[in-house]
């Protein structure tokens, strides 16, 4: 579904990633693990073009995500999750996930979406005409996370969805991440917190400053000693 | 000088209430674009004065005053639309003071244009709808019509952004500008829909206007400074905070003038700004909203 072959990027003098390389495949949970500053959020943000690629190519189902414009990358079946949620905080709910459906193929299909992303998070439906920066930190995820599924994605990217929250929360959000894995999105999931995604994933890479360092089954990272002492400090 | 609660101060708040629609207008234009795109038009009353402008030779050639108005509305849309590619977007990421600067010379540019093309004699579209007398007290229907317009065109803004896609677009990229193609909307394409707004209510301010006031190049100079006020006033790009400092300004400026003379209206609101400034810099109502 999500090709990436020997991605370079970076800010200005600054290079980010290395030589990327990676696939996802369709109805996958894959996870990209790392410490901070590896390059993870990089990565995601260069998918989406946010930030260009230097080098290298990237396709979509087939379309070259290089000679796409920003803009235009949602219509390919990517929604990008961001770092944070970035939620429009003085906008309702509601006015939040109508920006999801922006684009003219998604505005057609609405009230359908709507309907499905209130009977997915209950909790947003109650809070539908409330400003989004008053939501709690669950919530807001719920929120970016229907968001991204109202532009009817088939691959979602998801940045730290956990960060920032408590604990208690954490282990709800992988329960939100795993109810939309369960509704048939492929997810390409970015994570500090590698015991809990390592749980939730198919497959993972590792990148180490900016460049793939390991890569396999979640289960084999997860038994491996390597990423048990760097990432989870056992 | 005499300043007592009687029916003359009374006129005089209800005056300063229907003046405010007009200021309230022009406020929402200019922290529209400034909300939206992150410049300050410094130039908007200019605009307006040349859809004054517009408007009268319009008038003046034989199209019905309805359809001169609608002239005026869609030749200072699309001036700026003009204004926004040509000005704007060279200097989106320059420093705040050039794209002071930029807008300041169009500004200029305007004013000294409109000298040479037009004259420095006053104008007048010769339209008089006389006045409301009621109790002692005498409201020109101009002023109700133009306080009735642009609370219904606010009303008609107001619903446009809070229920169509690009409404709520221009409303979300003054909240995250960088995260807007994640959502599939093209920047640019949002710019120049809210130039055009931006424009379209300078144009159908100068519609109003020219029911009440003499048209000439510096007119914009009357206005300019008291919409930039009324703006910094309410919290530069927070539309309601300047729909409020209107009210409050204006009726500075209608009962001072009431009071006293029309000069110390003006002398008392701006100096009312500047103590706000002082004590509350980012305005009475914060920032953008």
């Amino acid at each position: 579904m999500l090709e990436l072959s020997n991605i370079d990027a970076g800010y200005g003098a600054f290079q980010a990633l290395f030589g990327v390389s990676m696939t996802v495949k369709a109805g996958e949970a894959v996870a990209v693990i790392g410490a901070n500053g590896a390059g993870k959020t990089t990565l995601l943000r260069v998918i989406s073009a946010l930030l260009p690629a230097t080098a290298g190519a990237m396709s979509m189902e087939g379309v070259s995500l290089r000679t796409t414009p920003p803009h235009k990358i949602v219509s390919t079946g990517i929604a990008h999750v961001p770092e944070g949620r970035r939620l429009f905080p003085r906008l309702s709910v509601e006015s939040n996930l109508k920006m999801g459906a922006f684009i003219p193929a998604a505005r057609a299909k609405f009230e359908e979406r709507l309907a499905f992303v209130y009977e997915l998070f209950p909790r947003l439906k109650e809070r539908r005409g409330q400003l989004a920066g008053t939501l709690s930190g669950g919530e807001q995820q719920m929120c970016a996370i229907g968001r991204a599924l109202m532009s009817g994605p088939k691959l979602v990217l998801l940045d730290e969805p956990s960060m920032g929250l408590a604990p208690v929360i954490v282990a709800q959000v992988f329960d939100l991440v795993r109810r939309i894995r369960s509704e048939g999105y492929t997810v390409l999931i970015v994570e500090q917190n590698v015991r809990q995604v390592l749980k939730f994933a198919d497959r993972a890479y590792l990148l180490e400053v900016g460049r793939l360092k390991m890569s396999g089954n979640a289960d084999e990272l997860l038994a491996s000693d390597e990423i048990r002492k760097a990432y989870m400090g056992i | 000088m005499d300043c007592q609660l009687d029916i003359f101060f009374l006129e005089a708040i209800l005056n300063g209430l229907l003046l405010a629609g007009l200021l309230a207008l022009l406020a929402l234009g200019l922290n529209l674009i400034f909300g939206v795109i992150d410049v300050v038009w410094i130039c908007y009353a200019e605009l307006m004065m040349v859809g004054m402008y517009g408007i009268h030779f319009a008038y003046k050639g034989g199209a019905p005053f309805l359809l001169a108005a609608l002239i005026g509305i869609v030749l200072i849309a699309v001036a700026g639309v003009i204004m926004h590619q040509l000005v704007i977007r060279p200097v989106l990421d320059s420093a705040p003071i050039n794209q002071l600067l930029v807008t300041g010379g169009v500004l200029f540019f305007l004013q000294a244009a409109a000298t040479m093309v037009f004259g420095i004699d006053f104008k007048n579209l010769g339209i008089r709808l006389g006045s409301l007398n009621a109790f002692d007290m005498s409201f020109s229907y101009a002023r109700i019509v133009t306080f009735g317009v642009a609370l219904a065109a606010m009303l008609l803004l107001w619903l446009f952004l809070s229920r169509t896609y690009i409404g709520i677009a221009i409303r979300a990229i003054a909240q995250d500008r960088q995260i807007m193609p994640l959502m599939g909307v093209d920047q640019r394409k949002v710019y120049l829909v809210t130039s055009a707004i931006g424009g379209g209510l300078a144009g159908l301010a100068a519609a109003l206007m020219v029911l009440q006031y003499d048209i000439y190049p510096q007119i914009g100079l009357q206005f300019g400074p008291l919409i930039f006020m009324i703006c910094v006033l309410g919290g530069l790009g927070n539309m309601i905070g300047g729909f409020i400092a209107a009210f409050i300004i204006a009726q500075f400026i209608a009962v001072g003038s009431s009071c006293f003379a029309t000069e110390w209206g003006y002398a008392i609101a701006f100096l009312f700004f500047m103590v706000v400034i002082f004590i509350r810099p980012q305005g009475l109502f914060g920032g953008k909203s």
